[in-house]
């Protein structure tokens, strides 16, 4: 395992700039998370650090060393590639294999079966090891795709999108799985999504990149309470926070300067009106089970906040609505730092 | 609405089946029926075989092969009768034509030359191709587009037009009437079809597969050897195919530029002369046992070749 760090990277195909100026650091052994939507550059960031790509500008360094002109297979990483991940003509015990039997490791026989079997193991597809890679299904191969990464114990672990094939419930419980197995290997892991959820559950720190640009890094908790921009507080958080412009609702005490609020659940006090005074009228709910999605109308505007499954509310109530320290944003959509009163 | 109308929208119903597979059976039987005639041919006597109207009904005879085979000279009844009893099937047919048999013909000579010239040319023409295919597939190549037409373009004129030029260009390189010649010749005809086709075929396999071998620690070419060509069997068995069956069949170039030890077999054949003009049976033979290594080898490599063929269409 070993800290990689990016500097000042550029990459563009033709028109297209795909990452812009891209500093990063992944210390030994953390986790770290790239959220942003689709065409961000988050697959490109990962095959920069493999070498897969050469930077147009900027440095990559693994374990100190200066790797931007290094070939792949000089660089001692493993990638989970965000599709096609199986070699389609080997068995899955051949998949896994197929790393420890390159030229750069030559491991012997015995060794290889042992930690292929370890790691088969460890992703649970020992069952299946002779079947063809092409036998199996979604799910099972996602698993030896990942296997096929942890199969031996590269500077950095790199993985796209490696859950998205996943049925709900079992993307939760390889969530949990990976997480555990990085911190039993102490793995440095760079990990790629779209789905925040997988974001804020594993990573030691999340980086938010939009249009080839890293917006914010930091810890969840930190991007979740102190995004830098609406953008980043759009990222996090179900249902989405609610950016309503300033004025729409009582707000007296919000720091100077604030154009738009931004009100998760949390920042929001909702109460049945009991005077016929009102800020809203309850449109709609939405049940899903342990909790609900309360819409309320604000006039020409919408609001969206969870409410707990026995709300007393109903379509047609008319509501007070009153904010609880919501996070503000000027004019240009930067976070305002402080809080309400 | 009756019942039996309901169908699936993708399922063809069976009445078009039906005329499907008669058109389908149509077809094979008329493209059939010159196969056949040379087969029957061939066990004809040469009256037999001249015998008009034709005989679809015939006493079946060895004779054609037997004259393919050997050569012989006429001699008098008395001599033939004087000598010893006849040792083999083929000296008994011949004696009862009052000959005997002077030696070998130059059948198999030729046939081995059209195998060494026709796999050799074939299997050159699929390395390269396969080597050019994933270089103009897989890396940024100046001019790709009209390289690959260039190469395209080799291919459009007959074989006539050059067949000329070659054989002056061969007489001064000393390569005219030998196999590495004719190998040569047929590798660079044929390599533009190869590049053509299993460029669309190494399309299709996805990069990744190689790019993840290159992180595993492989290099390029080694995850080319190791990821890519096993991929792309069904692709090079198709083209491999096309490739031996150009080869094989090749008549224009080898008329012109082979006349002796390098012959192949599509000029020698017509050659096969009798007494009192063709001798049919010997051709038909001549061309029956010509048909036999590419069958053989289609059949061996049918699976891949219907999933070939389709070019990528109907995928596994
Ligand atoms: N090989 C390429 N050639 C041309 N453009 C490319 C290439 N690879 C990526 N791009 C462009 O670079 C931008 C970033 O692509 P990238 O694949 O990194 O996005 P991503 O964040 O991984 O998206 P997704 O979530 O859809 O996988 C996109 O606009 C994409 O079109
Ligand atoms: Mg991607």
């Amino acid at each position: 395992m070993a800290e990689v760090m990016l500097r000042g990277v550029a990459k563009s195909f033709g028109q297209t700039r795909a990452i812009e100026g891209l500093d990063l650091t992944i210390a030994d052994g953390e986790f770290v998370v790239l959220l942003g939507p689709t065409g961000a550059g988050k697959t490109t960031t990962l095959r920069l650090v493999a070498g897969l790509e050469r930077p147009d500008a900027g440095r990559v360094l693994i374990g100190g060393e200066d790797v931007t002109l290094a070939p792949p297979s000089a660089r001692d990483v493993t990638f989970v590639f965000q599709q096609y991940s199986l070699y389609p003509h080997l068995s899955v015990y051949e998949n896994l294999a197929f790393p420890l039997r390159s030229p750069a490791r030559r491991m012997g026989k015995d060794e290889i079966k042992r930690r292929v079997e370890a790691t088969a193991k460890l992703v649970r597809i020992d069952h299946k090891l002779e079947s063809r890679a092409t036998r199996l299904s979604g799910g099972e191969m996602q698993r030896v795709a990942i296997g096929r990464a942890l199969v031996r114990q590269p500077a950095i672990y790199l993985m796209d999108e490696p859950l998205s094939s996943l049925d709900a419930k079992l993307r939760a419980e390889m969530r949990l799985e990976l997480k555990r197995i990085q911190q039993e290997l102490g793995a440095t892991l760079l990990y790629v999504t779209h789905d925040q959820i997988e974001a804020m559950t594993m990573a030691d720190r999340i980086g938010i990149l939009k249009d080839g640009e890293l917006i914010q890094i930091g810890t969840p908790r930190k991007i979740y309470t102190e995004p830098r921009n609406t953008h980043v507080a759009t990222r996090l958080g179900q249902p989405a926070i609610n950016l309503l412009p300033q004025g729409l609702l009582p707000d007296a005490g919000l720091p100077a300067g604030t154009k738009t609020v931004g009100a998760r659940t949390e920042h929001l006090r909702i109460e049945k009106s009991a005077n016929g005074q009102a800020d809203g009228v309850v449109d709609w709910i939405e049940h899903l089970g342990d909790q609900n999605h309360l819409h309320v109308k604000l006039g020409d505007r919408k609001l969206i906040t969870l409410s707990p499954p026995d709300t007393p509310l109903a379509p047609g109530d008319k509501v007070m609505i009153r904010y609880n320290n919501p996070l503000c944003f000027d004019a240009d959509g930067n976070w305002l730092g402080g809080r309400a009163q | 609405m009756s019942l039996t109308t309901a169908h699936s929208v993708i399922e063809p119903t069976r009445t078009s089946k039906r005329i499907a597979g008669a058109i389908v059976v149509a077809y094979a039987l008329i493209s059939m029926v010159p196969l056949f005639w040379i087969f029957a041919t061939s066990f004809k006597t040469p009256p037999d075989s001249i015998s008009y109207p034709p005989k679809v009904i015939f006493q079946p005879s060895l004779e054609g092969y037997c004259n393919l085979f050997t050569t012989r000279t006429r001699q008098t009844r008395e001599y033939v009768d004087a000598l010893g009893p006849a040792t083999t099937l083929c000296d008994e047919i011949t004696r009862r034509r009052n000959m005997v048999i002077a030696g070998p013909s130059n059948y198999w000579p030729r046939f081995i030359n059209s195998l060494v010239i026709a796999f050799g040319s074939t299997f050159l023409a699929v390395s390269l191709g396969t080597l050019a295919a994933y270089g103009f597939s897989r890396f940024k190549v100046p001019l790709a587009d009209d390289l690959l037409f260039f190469i395209l373009s080799t291919r459009m004129m007959p074989p006539i037009a050059v067949a000329i030029p070659i054989y002056l260009m061969y007489r001064e390189l000393g390569l005219s009437d030998s196999a590495l010649g004719m190998i040569l010749l047929y590798t660079a005809v044929n390599v533009s079809l190869a590049v053509w086709l299993l460029k669309g075929f190494i399309d299709e396999i996805p990069r990744e597969y190689e790019e993840a071998a290159m992180i595993d620690g492989y290099t390029r070419l080694r995850a080319f050897w190791k990821v890519v060509l096993p991929q792309a069997t069904t692709g090079i068995a198709a083209t491999a195919i096309f490739c031996l069956i150009f080869a094989w069949n090749e008549y224009a170039f080898a008329v012109i530029l082979t006349s002796g030890s390098a012959q192949t077999s599509p000029p020698f054949i017509p050659t096969i002369i009798g007494e009192g003009g063709l001798d049919w049976p010997a051709v038909a033979s001549g061309t029956t046992i010509f048909l036999v290594p590419i069958l053989v080898f289609t059949i061996l490599l049918r699976k891949q070749l219907l999933r070939g063929i389709t070019f990528g269409a109907v995928r596994k």
